[in-house]
């Protein structure tokens, strides 16, 4: 995976999540480019289309928009699968998750997928083992952190 | 504010993020976010040493505001001081702050990497992870240098914890894509593969995405991992769909490691060892048999990571492409979605289909599909799924639904979304060439581009039909009369009138016997849309008109008229007024002599890569281009070589094809399909003295065996035609000039040496030796004249034959040609055109004589008739000229029907003389001829028959 961008149906970024170097202007024009491609689209069409020389996933889940660049080799439905695999993680971890959770809490929203996506690949799948690592360094708020284990 | 706020929530956050979103307008946010930029500056630079909570709650603010999309130019030094703060949610605020805003500020790069350090060697596994992290998301060549050695041994470690394992293979992962040179797995390598066997499958599922990552490099390296990657596969897919708890995923067992090892599988050809070989077709089998299992969930997750797995193991077996089975059961089983209702699936299996089009065993499988996907064509209503259509039609298109799928491209061109026209307008530029049986349809298709997407027709389109309409002179008369009459619509594209003045500034003779497109009717046409046009158009216009002085001298003055006036010869563009003021004086001054020279006919552009394909691929990436890919596999196959899978997006062509029409696309055939004309314009003096003298003395050798060598037939134009170029590759060039009389004939070949103008080869040489051999059948007596068997490089040699028929034949004698270059014995064996008809007198004879004649050869096995469809355009005069080499004679008047033709002749042998009789009916409904001969002798009949039938 490129990268990854969270919308909301006005066009605003929520999350944004790079996987190849690229330079602020370049993240900007693509981020502005993709988002408007994809807003207009019709609610039936298909989740996959061919931007540049990439493939995008993207679906909606309420007011926001999950899209995934993906490059020409990677599995589509894999990565709509991915795609909902972290909206399932948002939902557990936050409670029935809405936009709002994003926006104010954006830092766990990073910390959640930097637990379940690595490097653009899928890092650990189990739902239960992305919590658990979360839920640990919740706990971990005030510990030394010289202390092993 | 959200209800829920797990960790320590920061309240200073919260309300900042409250105020920006009640900012009414973006001048109002802007202020609100400078007020508090200035703060946060405020509080950094000020005396008071901030306390760790505030410092990461103004961080994380900065943060926010970045994200938000505006620019952050301080604040770098307080999240560095955050990594090494002993509060873990401080750490981690520092380090999504590293990961989002670091950009190689080197001051702080070695702060950075300590922090890093520090974390990996705490022993703490979510510090260390939030270490791995950091490393992972930002990737900077720093990073790699300081740390590509010592991931790797935290990966491998024994009493590394199962989640840094994880964080570390996929750490590395990053690391290997943006420095490969620094990532070195040495002694790691075993033990990395070795990861497949993880007990954890979330160790193994980030280790298969290093290890495909790193068996791309160095597929050598990592080859051991197939055999663990199908034994892992292997168990998934049979397990049942509780097995894996907590990684099954909606019933399905692990889809997300499954794909992933499927991807791995791909980075290799099929396993050699059979056992494993025959564990993998079991597992693709076992995925393709769940497929058509009914669904055990409704939801659409469950059927999006079956099919996802499905779709991975098709890729596989099209990998392999080894498998007919696999392949023909994967294609079925794409069939089913073409028709599915979700618009995902379709959308993929159009996908995927043009993938399996390009392997030899699934091609024809595919084709089965063509009228769903000229049906999702017309129907789907989203354009993505319709570029997909375009693209497996395009894929699929052979020599046998060319005309139907270029037809369905055309029509579709008219209503096409214009961010796809261009690509369409190339694809059916490409297929119309590339399968051309008649060249009449090729003109037709791209003008009917052209008149449909003018606009998208770009220079490559229209410059490759001329260079096409050059070099085949049998179509050159049709695409006059073809843009003479599409110039007469009223308003016509401009690249219409670009490619009508140049065709009719060339070929407009052709056509300029009917008065309806007399030469000045012609002139009055094209100067019609001259001034609609852009200079450059009118530029071109101008040379046409040049031409047509050369062509057509009763419009000399006409057009001297419109070169004379204001508007040409003050032009206030100075490329126009050059020509204008040039031509004019050339056309003056000139002798019809010089005219003819300058003006002369263009000569045939050399057969090159097709500029369109070469457009195509700049278009696409290489792996898009399925044709090629096809023809390649074709000749894979086809050389009995080995094939390499790693390789089966290479475009390099190896094989010269002999059909003309593949070589039209220029792709490295080598054998001639060109004018009968020798290329003056190359430079190479090869034929140009044909009739020079210089016959020397040439021992005959005795004939040998040809039959295992390759035989190029000659080109079927030389049964009605007795000079040319019979062969040329890159060394050699054969020439032929014969005559015949009677029973008796002479041929001269003339072979060319064309070593020594190819300076690439960068060195002078002769060919030392050269022996031509003749393989004769008994019925045909030749007799080579001796010529010196050396040829040297640039030069020509002459030789003679004499042929005398003895009786009538089929075969035509072998010309096997062995020479030597650069110490390689060269083999070359091409058929002689010699034919049965160069031996026919032309008879003339009256309308009674005819059919009294005809009635008397009226025996069954005296008649021979063959019913044909026309593969080339059905010219009249054409048709007659071609009767005409034939060899009989073309009886005007004779048949009732007008447009029928007849012929009569007689073909000496030193035996015999046979008395023929033909008739040619053509049918311009049905694009067919009927075609009957009747002689005295049922072979020479039915050879008579064989050879003529094949020239229309």
């Amino acid at each position: 995976m490129q990268f990854m961008l969270l919308f909301s149906r006005q066009g605003k970024l929520r999350l944004q999540k790079w996987y190849v170097p690229l330079s602020d202007k370049e993240r900007k024009k693509i981020s502005r480019d993709l988002v408007q491609t994809i807003l207009a689209r019709k609610p039936k069409m298909c989740s996959f289309l061919e931007w540049r020389d990439l493939k995008i996933v993207y679906k909606r889940y309420a007011s926001l928009y999950f899209c995934c660049a993906v490059e020409d080799q990677d599995n589509e439905l894999i990565t709509l699968e991915i795609i909902h695999r972290y909206v399932e993680l948002l939902d557990k971890y936050f409670g029935s998750v809405c936009e709002l959770d994003i926006i104010f809490n954006f830092e766990k929203a990073y910390f959640i997928l930097d637990e379940f996506l690595l490097g653009g690949e899928a890092q650990e799948t189990s739902k239960k083992n992305v919590l658990k690592a979360i839920e640990q360094a919740d706990l971990l708020q005030e510990v030394c952190g010289l202390c092993p284990r | 504010m959200p209800a829920v706020s797990k960790g320590d929530g920061m309240r200073g956050l919260a309300v900042f993020i409250s105020d920006i979103r009640n900012c009414k307008s973006k001048e109002a946010e802007i202020k609100r976010i400078n007020k508090e930029l200035a703060n946060i500056r405020s509080k950094f630079k000020g005396d008071k040493a901030l306390d760790g909570y505030s410092k990461k709650k103004y961080v994380c603010k900065l943060l926010f505001i970045f994200l938000l999309g505006h620019d952050i130019d301080f604040g770098h030094m307080e999240a560095v001081n955050l990594l090494s703060s002993n509060k873990y949610t401080e750490k981690q605020i520092g380090y999504l702050f590293i990961s989002v805003l670091v950009n190689s500020n080197s001051d702080l790069i070695s702060l950075i990497n300590n922090a890093i350090k520090n974390d990996l060697s705490s022993r703490n596994p979510t510090f260390m992870n939030l270490a791995l992290h950091c490393i992972a998301n930002v990737g900077s060549r720093e990073m790699a240098e300081a740390f590509a050695a010592e991931v790797p041994r935290i990966l491998v470690a024994g009493d590394t914890m199962d989640s840094v394992k994880q964080s570390a293979a996929l750490c590395l992962l990053r690391l290997n894509r943006t420095s490969p040179d620094l990532v070195l797995m040495g002694e790691w390598t075993a033990r990395v593969v070795h990861l497949l066997n993880d007990q954890h499958l979330g160790v193994v599922t980030a280790a298969t995405s290093l290890i495909t990552t790193l068996a791309q490099k160095s597929p050598e390296d990592f080859k051991t991992s197939v055999s663990l990657a199908v034994a892992r596969l292997s168990r998934i897919v049979s397990s049942a769909s509780t097995d894996l708890q907590d990684y099954t995923y909606y019933f399905v067992a692990a889809p997300w490691l499954s794909v992933k090892l499927l991807r791995l599988l791909q980075c290799y050809p099929p396993p050699e060892d059979g056992a494993i070989r025959g564990r993998l077709t079991e597992c693709l089998e076992t995925i393709l048999n769940k497929a058509q299992e009914p669904p055990k969930s409704k939801k659409v997750q469950h059927s999006n990571a079956k099919n996802a797995v499905l779709f991975e193991a098709i890729s596989l077996i099209i990998h392999h492409d080894s498998e007919p089975t696999l392949l023909v059961r994967a294609c079925n089983q794409l069939g089913q979605f073409l028709q599915h209702r979700e618009t995902n699936l379709r959308y993929l299996a159009l996908e995927s289909m043009c993938t399996l089009a390009s392997s030899e065993f699934s091609h024809e499988a595919v084709k089965t599909h063509i009228e769903t996907v000229i049906n999702a064509l017309k129907s789907e209503r989203d354009v993505s799924v319709r570029q997909r259509a375009v693209d497996l039609l395009y894929a699929m298109c052979d020599r046998s639904n060319a005309k139907q799928i270029v037809a369905e491209m055309l029509s579709y061109l008219e209503t096409a979304d214009y961010s796809i026209r261009e690509e369409i307008v190339l694809k059916v530029a490409i297929l119309a060439e590339k399968y051309a049986v008649d060249y009449t349809w090729y003109v037709d298709t791209i003008l009917n581009l052209i008149r449909f997407a003018g606009d998208y027709v770009s220079d490559e389109v229209w410059y490759r039909v001329i260079q096409i309409v050059i070099n085949r002179d049998e179509v050159q008369g049709y695409a006059a009369k073809t843009v003479f009459e599409a110039l007469q619509a009223p308003a016509c594209h401009e690249n219409l009138v670009k490619v009508g003045g140049y065709i009719l500034g060339e070929f407009g003779n052709l056509i300029a016997g009917d008065s309806r497109s007399s030469p000045l009717v012609q002139f009055d046409l094209l100067h019609s849309k001259f001034h609609l046009c852009s200079v450059p158009t009118r530029a071109l216009l101008l040379s046409a008109y040049i031409k047509f002085i050369n062509l057509f001298p009763e419009v000399k003055g006409t057009i001297q008229e419109v070169l004379r006036s204001d508007s040409q010869l003050r032009n206030a563009d100075v490329e126009l007024q050059q020509r204008a003021v040039e031509y004019l004086r050339l056309s003056s001054i000139a002798s019809t002599d010089i005219l003819a020279t300058v003006l002369e006919e263009m000569p045939p552009f050399p057969e090159r890569e097709s500029s369109i394909l070469a457009k195509l691929k700049r278009k696409k990436g290489p792996g898009n281009l399925h044709p090629d890919l096809d023809e390649n596999r074709k000749e894979r196959s086809a050389n009995g070589g080995t094939a390499d899978h790693s390789s089966t997006t290479s475009n390099a062509k190896v094989a010269a094809s002999p059909t003309p029409s593949t070589d039209l696309l220029g792709l490295g055939s080598t054998i001639t399909t060109q004018n009968s004309a020798p290329p003056a314009s190359k430079g190479t003096s090869l034929l140009v003295d044909v009739f020079s003298e210089n016959i020397a003395a040439f021992p005959v050798e005795t004939p040998v065996a040809v039959g295992c060598l390759p035989l190029a037939p000659f080109p079927s134009r030389f049964v009605c035609k007795n000079n040319g170029v019979l062969y040329e590759n890159q060394l050699l060039q054969i020439g032929l000039k014969s005559e015949f009389r009677q029973n008796l004939g002479r041929m001269y070949v003339f072979f060319g040496n064309k070593t020594s103008t190819q300076s690439c080869y960068g060195w002078p040489f002769t060919v030392p030796y050269c022996a031509f051999f003749l393989t004769v059948s008994l019925q045909l007596n030749v007799h080579a004249k001796p010529a010196d068997p050396t040829v040297d490089g640039g030069a020509q040699l002459q030789q003679i034959l004499n042929i005398e028929c003895m009786s009538d034949f089929v075969d035509a004698p072998v010309l096997n040609i062995q020479f030597r270059y650069g110490g390689t014995l060269q083999n070359v064996a091409v058929k002689l055109p010699i034919t049965l008809n160069k031996f026919f007198q032309p008879t003339e004879m009256t309308s009674q004589d005819f059919f009294q004649r005809w009635k008397q050869l009226g025996a069954p096995q005296q008649e021979v008739q063959k019913i044909f469809k026309a593969k080339h355009s059905m010219d009249t005069e054409v048709t007659k000229a071609k009767i005409m080499g034939f060899g009989a004679a073309l009886l005007d008047g004779v048949d009732p029907n007008p447009s029928n033709f007849v012929g009569a002749g007689v073909i000496h042998t030193k035996t015999t003389q046979v008395g023929c009789l033909l008739r040619l009916e053509p049918n311009t409904h049905a694009q067919m001829y009927r075609l009957t001969l009747r002689t005295s002798r049922d072979t020479v009949s039915q050879r008579l028959c064989d050879l003529l039938s094949e020239q229309f």
